[in-house]
């Protein structure tokens, strides 16, 4: 288990470093591009030679990279270019507010989907299960980007229920906060309850199922006691990786709704060229999806016995 | 003898067989519904011209409501934008891009994913070893996060759509045909084409490719749809094909700032991108459904 573990840990370090390597040669392999970004187009060749200069980028390659993944590891991400202050002022706060969302769409997700996912799978081919399975399709078919559209219609223009947008400006709103939420739900659910649905079903099938409800014991028990526990060690997987998926709706969310988060700063970033707010923005999205991975993967481990004694 | 000689005879071709299990599909009332979706707007995106009212980039009328009646011009069933565009006649062509480029885009993805994924199926060891980190460390990126940095980077074109989707998705389709490949690596047939001494790329593309098509049949399905979604999604941010040619993701991207007083002009393409998402889902479902039947 710790080898495992250990092995696991390393696999994620490896990762994050050929993800820097990858970001790093994307973005500022050719240095006159880093300058006209940070400088501006109408720049002189002498202002961007100082800049260059000054700021060590006529070192070897190997050489800034060093120095920029040391940089990185303590916490300097540089400039942003776009707001004229350190990286890290920006983006805190802001992974601090989607988080906030994300949390908020996880507290409903996870009790939802593993409800209906259990209720589908404990009677595979039933009307109950069919009704499920189809609905989480068509929810699963809704991009957030028609989504959101559409609840706004719905709750901001016919019913004026919520306000249409999240912006928070006039500091944190909870109601702000339902539709982001609820635009992610609808299209983050159907999957964790699929994937929920197939560990059921396939528990149900086993013997030891079959075993206790022909030894008498009352239906109930039989899920909560012995099915339940075995069906949802896959479901902590899959809700662990939506993590990943949650990060890229949190862009389409925040972007429709004007949600002063992470996602929407990563896409200002890009569409301002915003260089090193770019590459800490895609580092800390990697990074907390690697994470995410890695611990689904020693969480799995841990929580299936056949694995953790082996 | 005779029996036999007509058993042979009867052995049909595999492609004609694969078209027959795909057939199959008529018994499963969901993929039915998914494939009358499907066919619907490809039959919109082949007769684009001749089904949609008017001219999808002309400026007609502004802000019309869904359905109003404008004299000397006719009805715009579904409004009109901002600009005074027909959204219908926009929704019907914005269907041709979407069918060009989510095939094009998923077939790329398939020729660079199969390759990878037999090879390191078939070979393992350092082989293996190479490309499953490979295509973990690009899996490793949330999905939009990549897509974004490609598109921002290498810039909004239809042809970079389909680098950008062919990067993003081969790594998913490569672990899937790995797996397969792992799987049928160990069967008689393939020690059988080893013992004949054919080469590596025939045995990995004659005798194991086609009996994994099954199941990379339905994940085809599926990732048509999601690349659809990708499409959309690239447009809404902005990144996507440039105008004035309608893609659904654009058009709302165009009236997002209106969506809260005129919520028709987001409303319909979502409603489009969503039935046509939908269709290859259902039909994705169906088939894995008739093919888990026997």
């Amino acid at each position: 288990m710790l080898i495992f573990m250990v092995r696991r840990f390393g696999t994620m370090v490896l990762t994050m470093v050929v993800v820097s390597l990858l970001l790093f040669l994307l973005l500022e392999i050719n240095i006159g591009s880093v300058a006209i970004k940070v400088l501006g187009p109408y720049s002189s060749e002498e202002q961007r030679n100082i800049w260059l200069e000054a700021n060590g980028y006529f070192e070897p390659f190997y050489i800034r990279y060093f120095s920029w993944l040391g940089n990185f590891i303590t916490g300097d991400f540089g400039d942003s270019i776009r707001f004229k202050v350190p990286v890290g002022e920006i983006l805190w706060p802001r992974l601090a507010n989607t988080g906030i969302l994300g949390l908020a769409t996880m507290l409903v997700v996870i009790p939802l989907s593993l409800v209906l996912g259990v209720l589908a799978g404990m009677k595979e081919g039933s009307n109950l299960d069919r009704g499920i399975s189809v609905g989480s399709i068509v929810t699963t078919s809704i991009p957030e980007f028609a989504s959101a559209p559409l609840l706004s219609a719905i709750f901001v223009f016919y019913l004026d229920w919520l306000p249409g947008t999240s912006s928070m400006a006039s500091g944190f709103s909870l109601v702000q906060l339902v539709l982001p939420a609820m635009v992610l739900v609808l299209y983050d659910f159907g999957y964790v309850t699929r994937m929920t649905r197939a560990s059921m079903a396939e528990v149900m099938m086993t013997h030891y199922i079959r075993t206790a409800v022909l030894k008498g014991l009352p239906y109930k028990t039989v899920i909560t006691r012995h099915a339940l526990r075995n069906a949802l060690i896959a479901p902590f997987t899959v809700i662990m990786l939506q993590i990943n998926w949650l990060l890229s709706g949190v862009i389409v969310v925040e972007f429709f709704f004007a949600y002063k988060g992470f996602g929407a700063l990563l896409l200002e970033a890009s569409l301002t060229k915003d260089i090193f707010m770019i590459e800490a923005c895609a580092m800390v999205a990697v990074f907390v999806a690697v994470a995410t991975q890695t611990i689904a993967d020693v969480g799995y481990t841990y929580l299936n016995p056949r694995i953790r004694f082996a | 003898m005779t029996d036999i000689a007509a058993g042979v005879q009867r052995r049909e071709s595999r492609i004609v067989r694969t078209l027959k299990g795909l057939a199959l599909i008529r018994e499963s009332v969901v993929g039915m519904i998914g494939l009358a979706l499907v066919l619907f707007w490809v039959a919109m995106a082949a007769f684009a011209n001749q089904i949609a009212p008017f001219p999808p980039n002309a400026t007609l009328y502004p802000l019309a409501a869904p359905g109003e009646f404008v004299e000397g011009m006719g009805t715009f069933w579904l409004g009109t934008d901002h600009i005074g565009r027909d959204i219908l006649s926009r929704i019907i062509h914005g269907s041709r891009q979407v069918l060009l480029y989510a095939p094009l885009a998923t077939l790329c993805a398939y020729l660079v994913g199969i390759p990878m994924g037999l090879a390191a199926g078939y070979r393992r060891g350092a082989t293996d070893g190479v490309l499953s980190f490979i295509s973990n460390v690009i899996l490793s990126f949330p999905v939009l996060v990549l897509y974004i940095i490609i598109i921002a980077t290498i810039g909004a074109s239809g042809a970079n759509i389909v680098v950008a989707v062919t990067f993003a998705s081969a790594p998913g389709i490569f672990r899937i045909v790995r797996g397969l490949v792992l799987d049928l690596r160990n069967r008689e047939y393939v020690f059988a084409a080893e013992t004949r001494g054919e080469t590596p790329w025939r045995i990995m593309l004659v005798e194991i490719l086609p009996n994994a098509r099954g199941p990379l049949i339905v994940d085809a399905c599926l990732r048509l749809g999601y690349v659809i979604i990708t499409i959309g999604v690239l447009g809404f941010l902005g990144l996507g094909l440039p105008p004035p040619d309608p893609d659904w993701g654009g058009m709302i991207n165009e009236t997002r700032q209106m969506a809260m007083s005129f919520p028709h002009m987001t409303v319909f393409p979502g409603i489009a991108i969503s039935s046509l998402v939908l269709g290859f889902n259902l039909l994705a479902d169906g088939l894995r459904e008739v093919s888990l039947r026997d």
